[in-house]
């Protein structure tokens, strides 16, 4: 038996009163993105507070149900067999054999639960429930009924057509991108930069990103690997725009005039501010990183405060709390892990100090931003007109 | 302008071979397998680049098998020999600045089929020592496989040498060069030599990638390391890679066609190369620069600067080269070849391998000089502390 549709069970958005409608268009809008290079034609509609997916003629099961299960806002997928009404007769004989090929294993409890929003049909819910039941427990002895807690849950939904569902397959829960306005994603070619734009996508937030790069320091692969990384979180929070910012000129001028155990903090500012450009000019609502507690010496308390103060606007670090190995968890889940380790020097850490400071104090290194007042305005503003737009999807 | 200077990594396909292998892949393109004419059109292919390359290596059309390149010749000489004379003995014998196809394959045979691997010293220079393979020779010695050009610092192997060594020890002790730097460089005659199997590449003589071949003197007994339909008499399976046999022949021929006068150039380029790249402070050229050099290979450290930045500041100016071994820099490692001369540490991560080919010029040479004058200072100006 074949699955002709999904039902798309979703959380959060039943909840949102009048805005409702809005957040299951933007469901919508996402499951047809991310089944757009999937084998198969399907049609996404919404009917009585649900979202079908329904698939014609041939598709590939598996390659829909991982499309699916990456779009924020479902919370679960369940692949429906739709059977034409012609009778309960007819309807008995097809659940027998729906339980026969979906459950090879028979000894196991079962419950029918029919549901009718086609109340011209003969029987009641309660009459569907107790004939169904009958039937299989007719067509396989060693299966028991369990009302409370049953192994398998057999929907029956009787409309125009008749829908048999028992499986749910969980999907990523959140919600759908493009209902949480967009942020601006600092980057890296690292492990935690993509998952702080996967958790903050989870939420609803369409992305876009910038990226430093500091040639000849860096090189082109390292580019490259930033752009598989930003692909591969796209393949979750939709397309992403990404500015890549040549950095090179700004960091010498630093290193040149700044002391080097402030480089860091001050480099970082600096690419804080020209992100926050960016995100101004593009209608973002924030920044966020991938920083966490005490990680690295530029992610202290007062190495994030140092950071943070350049800014305007609210920067989120969904990170924050994270130890590395919860990290690694989820950038294996949302594999991008084996791209980011890849061993490509990052613009971060080429002239990285040797005893970085770990505790900045914000008047010292504004004191010491007062030595590139000369140019540094300058450099900034080339760098922000001459950075590269790339559009990933 | 653009300089390409990574000719020991791959070069430009000489367009005739381009448009030689296009015309075998679209119109010649029968298996050469098949009994009709289609096939028999094809087979005629395979047969001239064998005589081809006989005629370039004085040696028997029949002695020689064409495979996927220099990597898979490597394999098939070390696993494939090494097997079949499994009866006589486990020793292996190698250097230690061998190409990972060579050096990865003895680990392999170490590590899993249970034979004992020497790997030979080399001098300041990169030349094996001679006395140390003398030592190492033993009555379980079967196998003997020294480069015939070092691929990082270019430097030559004492090959003859080495091979009347070995063959004094015992005649039946097999010799095997892995020459992908140095066919088409060299005249290599391996009768004459005494080499038994001799490795090399199409796509560093200006021919496609993907082909390649290995010389094996009809007396050696070899075991396949692929099996299949049993073409090429069964010591390599698998449908000829037609056009690229075709284009490596082409290429052969075309590299070897006034060979003298085009090393002489290569020569004459390395010197003004060197004579100008030694004005800079702080470098050091790494192996040798007599006759004993690869004329196309030149091996420079500049002390202070990490090489993988220099390569990206000659990059944004056109010009083309490797840091270390191109084989082996998806893993920026510190080179072995370098460790293994003795380079002093301050080059280890701060060297680049500038390679050229028949088509480098003087003018792109001057370039490539100005260009290092301009750049050097200015990164050794930023460094990490």
């Amino acid at each position: 038996m074949k699955f002709h549709s999904f039902l798309i069970k979703y959380g959060e958005i039943g909840i949102k009163g009048k805005n409702r409608y809005m957040f299951e268009d933007a469901l919508v809008r996402q499951i047809r993105y991310a089944l757009k290079e999937v084998d198969g034609e399907f049609s996404v509609r919404k009917t009585h507070g649900r979202v079908y997916v329904d698939c014609e003629g041939d598709y590939d099961y598996e390659e829909t149900v991982e499309g699916l299960s990456r779009v924020f806002g479902i919370v679960g997928i369940c692949p429906v067999v739709r059977l034409a009404n012609t009778g309960f007769e007819q309807l008995k004989q097809d659940i027998v054999a729906y339980v026969e090929e979906r459950y090879p294993k028979k000894d196991q409890t079962f419950k029918v639960e029919a549901r009718r929003s086609n109340k011209h049909y003969p029987l009641n819910s309660m009459e569907i429930n107790c004939a169904l039941g009958e039937a299989v427990l007719e067509a396989f002895p060693e299966m028991k009924v369990d009302v409370h807690t049953p192994d398998i849950l057999l929907n029956v939904e009787v409309r125009e057509e008749i829908y048999v569902y028992s499986e749910i397959i969980p999907g990523p829960g959140g919600m759908p991108v493009g209902t949480n306005g967009s942020a601006m994603l600092l980057l890296s070619g690292g492990i935690d930069s993509p998952v702080a734009g996967y958790m903050t996508a989870k939420r609803g937030v369409a992305l876009e990103a910038t990226y430093f790069h500091a040639p000849p320091y860096t090189s082109e692969r390292a580019k490259e690997k930033v752009v598989d990384l930003a692909k591969q979180v796209a393949s979750y929070a939709g397309p992403i725009k990404l500015h890549v910012v040549n950095f090179t000129d700004i960091q010498l001028y630093i290193y040149e005039k700044c002391p080097h155990e402030e480089l860091t903090i001050i480099m970082r500012r600096y690419m804080m501010k020209i992100a926050e450009h960016f995100a101004r000019q593009n209608g973002c609502l924030g920044l966020i990183t991938g920083e966490s507690i005490g990680q690295v010496a530029s992610q202290t308390m007062q190495s994030l405060a140092a950071t943070n103060a350049v800014c305007t606007f609210p920067v989120y670090r969904p990170l924050i709390g994270f130890d590395k190995r919860e990290i690694v968890e989820i950038a294996q889940k949302i594999d991008t892990y084996e791209t980011s380790i890849q061993p490509f020097e990052d613009c971060c850490t080429i002239f990285v100090a040797k005893h970085p400071v770990t505790r900045p104090d914000l008047g010292r290194i504004e004191k010491s931003e007062l030595n590139l007042r000369e140019k540094i305005d300058e450099l900034v503003k080339t760098a922000v007109e001459t950075a590269e737009i790339l559009q990933i999807h | 302008m653009e300089v390409y200077l990574d000719n020991s990594a791959t070069t430009r396909c000489y367009p005739e071979v381009g448009e030689l292998v296009y015309k075998v892949m679209c119109r010649d393109y029968g298996n050469p397998s098949s009994m009709h004419r289609k096939g028999v059109e094809a087979e005629h292919y395979v047969k001239e680049a064998k005589e081809t390359l006989s005629r370039i290596l004085k040696v028997n059309g029949k002695e020689i098998v064409f495979t996927s390149g220099g990597t898979e010749s490597d394999n098939l000489a070390l696993i494939g020999t090494a097997r079949a004379a499994r009866r006589m003995g486990n020793h292996l014998i190698t250097s230690a600045i061998e190409h990972p196809a060579i050096l990865n394959t003895m680990r392999h045979l170490e590590e899993e089929e249970g034979f004992r691997v020497t790997y030979l010293p080399v001098d300041a220079n990169g030349q094996i020592k001679l006395d140390a393979l003398k030592d190492a020779l033993c009555k379980d010695t079967i196998l003997v496989s020294i480069m015939y050009v070092n691929n990082e610092v270019g430097a030559v192997q004492p090959i003859e040498k080495a091979v009347q060594i070995v063959k004094n020890y015992n005649p039946r002790i097999i010799f095997h060069s892995d020459a992908v730097q140095g066919f088409g460089k060299y005249r290599i005659y391996p009768k004459r030599l005494g080499v038994d199997l001799l490795s090399a590449s199409g796509h560093k003589i200006h021919g496609p990638k993907g082909v390649g071949f290995l010389y094996i003197n009809d007396r050696v007994k070899i075991r396949p390391i692929v099996y299949g339909g049993e073409q090429q008499k069964n010591i390599r399976s698998g449908t000829e890679n037609v056009p690229g046999i075709a284009g490596l022949s082409l290429a052969s021929r075309m590299i070897y066609q006034d060979l003298e006068m085009k090393v002489a150039l290569m020569r004459e380029l390395k010197e003004q190369f060197l004579a100008g790249v030694t004005q800079i402070e702080s470098t050091r050229i790494h192996g040798l620069v007599d006759e004993n050099s690869a004329p196309h290979i030149i091996s420079v450290g500049f002390a202070g600067i990490r090489s993988e930045v220099l390569l990206h500041a000659l990059e944004e100016r056109g010009i083309y080269v490797s840091s270390g071994s191109a084989c082996a820099s998806n893993h920026p490692a510190v080179s072995g070849v370098l460790k293994g001369i003795g380079a002093a540490r301050e080059y280890l991560d701060a060297t680049l391998r500038f390679s050229m080919s028949e088509f480098t010029t003087k003018e792109e040479i001057d370039y490539t000089l100005e260009t290092l004058y301009n750049c050097v200072p200015v990164l050794r100006r930023y460094t990490r502390h």
